[in-house]
């Protein structure tokens, strides 16, 4: 066998043996692009929700500890918490940061409502841009009422005004 | 029912690709890419050993492409998506390392040898056994979450595994290694490279029950956090018996590997920097200690410290000392970046364990440093796709399986390069697949198996959400 040839063959192998390793590498390539990283037991924003449905657990203490941090610069006179004052839940409280509360009988709802009434995706109670909370019907059954009035459009509330769904009232405190 | 979202606030992330193909496709390209190089190789050794093209060229190929191809069908079967690196890589090295071996049978410094034996056909008989184990794991192992309940089962297995060869009339000694065991009727079997699957099985269950009490109940003391004492005895059981291991077998390589993988493990569930230092301290602390007391280890690292004055030894005939370490040093030099070429090298001079422990050598004098590089990334890759199955696994078991076989792999892979290459004292075992040797090349498929298996379950789609207890009937109010 000639060296010309054999020479040929050393470096044909060794660029065979090459492409195989480019090409395997190619194929884990789609492992660092096209992939998502999924943070478990957290859909969409609720990831940013669990904070306020942890204090929601211990209600009166930890909250306190949580206000001060909570919003930055809170204008006078916000609501710095969120009481439930009829229904299943009476006493809870959840702490209002700046964050979206959901209502409803959906289990990633800030606030499940064990509730024939409600809708699994009844409310939401947001602030906003100024700091005002706002209360959202979300398309529910049997409707939110602020007051005695059915909500048909994103409402501020006032502070301490009882806004019901089902067999729930809740209302912002200071 | 009480207020507040979700009850499940672990931070454990996963990793999981958009849409999850099953890329049996890509692993069957692959797969017949990884074929087609060792056959090239094959004939390329023919060639320039012979001027022929080998006679055995056909029936190599369709014999290896047959036994891939029922690898590949087994997966396709029973892990459709499993990770499709793995096979394809584990069965290149193997042909590769096949072919490897024909050439040294095809020497003639090592034909005259006396113990010479034709080694290629029984390490092809040894492939399609090992295949054939990985069959069975792919057929048999449906979930490797079945393993966990073998856990305690499994730490006396691998005990029995590694003291096997100290049984007086089973283990024998061969070469100052006390690793074999000998069945009549079967040959010999190195119990050890089994008892790293084992063992680490072990290992997993261990510390996925364990890792809480081992990550959180620490002192903290200058800046290292020290584990309770009772939390430190399974480490120093394990340490001992590593040491035990290297006192009576005088086997280095699988005291490091076990050790090494435990270290490693134990790092991947606490988190715990800490558990390296103690590791490393306590494996050189093991090691200085072995090394003052015993002869043989004693021997090795002189010859690693001095492998010309060693070779000069064995030149005048003392006995006790081999050439090896200075041949395949030499090997590796006259090999340069792109090597002689193939069956064009003196790789044999080696002479004993040329084709086991010193393949590596033959590859780095025929291949070069490019084909080296080359070698070392493929095992780098099998690796890569372990610790990616393990950060892939949904289940903290299936994650320390997988990392901790791999972390052995690695280790191994580490072990006998570096040992080869005169980076740390030679250890008498085997380059996983490359090497001629049954054992290895069983437990190294059966290894793989599993890592299939496991990366199967992990790459798996999520299966379809329950149906959302949410979704009932809201009840209207009527007025």
């Amino acid at each position: 066998m000639s060296e010309l040839t054999l020479t040929v063959m050393r470096l044909g192998f060794l660029a065979v043996l090459w492409l195989f390793v480019i090409v395997a590498v190619q194929v884990i390539r789609s492992d660092l692009f096209g992939t998502r990283v999924t943070q478990r037991g957290s859909r969409r924003d609720a990831a940013r929700q669990q904070p306020a449905a942890r204090q929601a657990a211990p209600p009166q203490q930890r909250q306190q500890a949580a206000a001060p941090n909570g919003g930055g610069r809170q204008r006078r006179g916000a609501p710095t918490k969120l009481v439930v004052s009829e229904g299943t839940l009476t006493g809870t409280t959840v702490a209002l940061q700046g964050q979206t509360i959901t209502l409803g009988r959906a289990h990633d709802s800030t606030i499940v409502l064990d509730d024939d009434y409600a809708s699994s995706r009844h409310a939401r109670i947001y602030p906003d841009r100024d700091g005002q909370w706002i209360v959202e019907d979300l398309g529910s059954t049997n409707g939110t009422y602020l007051d005695r009035n059915r909500l048909t459009t994103p409402t501020p509330i006032p502070l301490g005004a009882p806004i019901r769904i089902g067999k729930t009232v809740i209302e912002l405190r200071k | 029912m009480s207020s507040s979202s979700n009850p499940s606030t672990h931070h454990t992330s996963t990793i999981g690709s958009i849409g999850t193909p099953s890329r049996r496709n890509t692993e069957l390209a692959l797969l017949v890419f990884a074929v087609v190089i060792p056959v090239f190789a094959y004939a390329n050794v023919g060639l320039a050993i012979n001027d022929s093209v080998p006679p055995g060229l056909l029936s190599y190929g369709l014999g290896l492409g047959l036994l891939a191809g029922v690898g590949h069908l087994v997966v396709r079967k029973f892990a459709p998506y499993a990770d499709p690196l793995l096979l394809p890589v584990a069965t290149l090295l193997n042909g590769l390392g096949l072919v490897l071996i024909w050439r040294l049978d095809q020497s003639k410094r090592l034909q005259a040898l006396d113990n010479f034996v034709q080694a290629a056909p029984r390490q092809l008989l040894y492939t399609a056994l090992g295949i054939a184990l990985f069959v069975v794991v792919l057929v048999f192992l449906k979930d490797h979450r079945v393993l966990q309940r073998y856990t305690y089962i499994s730490m006396v297995g691998a005990l029995v595994l590694l003291l096997l060869p100290l049984v007086p009339g089973l283990g024998k000694n061969v070469f100052g290694a006390r690793i074999w065991i000998q069945i009549p009727g079967l040959g010999s079997i190195q119990p050890g490279e089994f008892a790293k699957i084992v063992l680490a099985v072990f290992f997993a269950g261990y510390l996925m029950v364990k890792r809480d009490a081992l990550a959180l109940a620490s002192r903290r003391v200058i800046g290292l956090y020290l584990p309770r004492g009772r939390d430190l005895g399974p480490i120093i059981v394990v340490w001992a018996i590593s040491i035990l291991i290297l006192v009576f077998e005088t086997d280095l390589g699988t005291s490091l590997l076990f050790f090494g993988m435990f270290v490693i493990m134990l790092y991947v569930a606490t988190e715990r920097t800490s558990w390296i230092v103690f590791g490393l301290l306590m494996s050189a602390a093991g090691a200085v200690g072995v090394a003052t007391f015993e002869p043989h280890v004693q021997q090795r690292v002189q010859a690693w410290l001095d492998p010309m004055r060693e070779y000069t030894l064995s030149q005048e005939g003392v006995a006790g000392h081999t050439e090896q370490s200075m041949q395949a040093l030499w090997a590796f030099g006259s090999g340069g970046t792109l090597g002689t070429g193939l069956g064009q090298g003196n790789s044999d001079l080696i002479k004993f364990a040329a084709n086991s422990d010193f393949i590596l050598a033959t590859f780095g004098e025929e291949l070069g440093l490019a084909g080296v590089m080359a070698i070392l990334l493929l095992y780098g890759l099998i690796v890569e796709r372990g610790v990616r199955t393990s950060l892939a696994a949904r289940d903290p078991f299936g994650k320390l399986l997988a990392v901790g076989l791999s972390g052995a792999f690695a280790l191994q892979v580490f072990v006998v390069a570096g040992g080869v290459m005169g980076l740390i004292p030679l250890t008498g075992m085997t380059m996983p697949f490359l090497a001629y040797g049954g054992s290895s090349v069983l437990a190294n498929w059966a290894l793989i198996g599993i890592l299939i298996r496991i990366s199967d379950t992990a790459r798996r789609p999520a299966p379809a959400p329950a149906p959302n207890p949410d979704a009932e009937m809201t009840q209207v109010v009527r007025p």
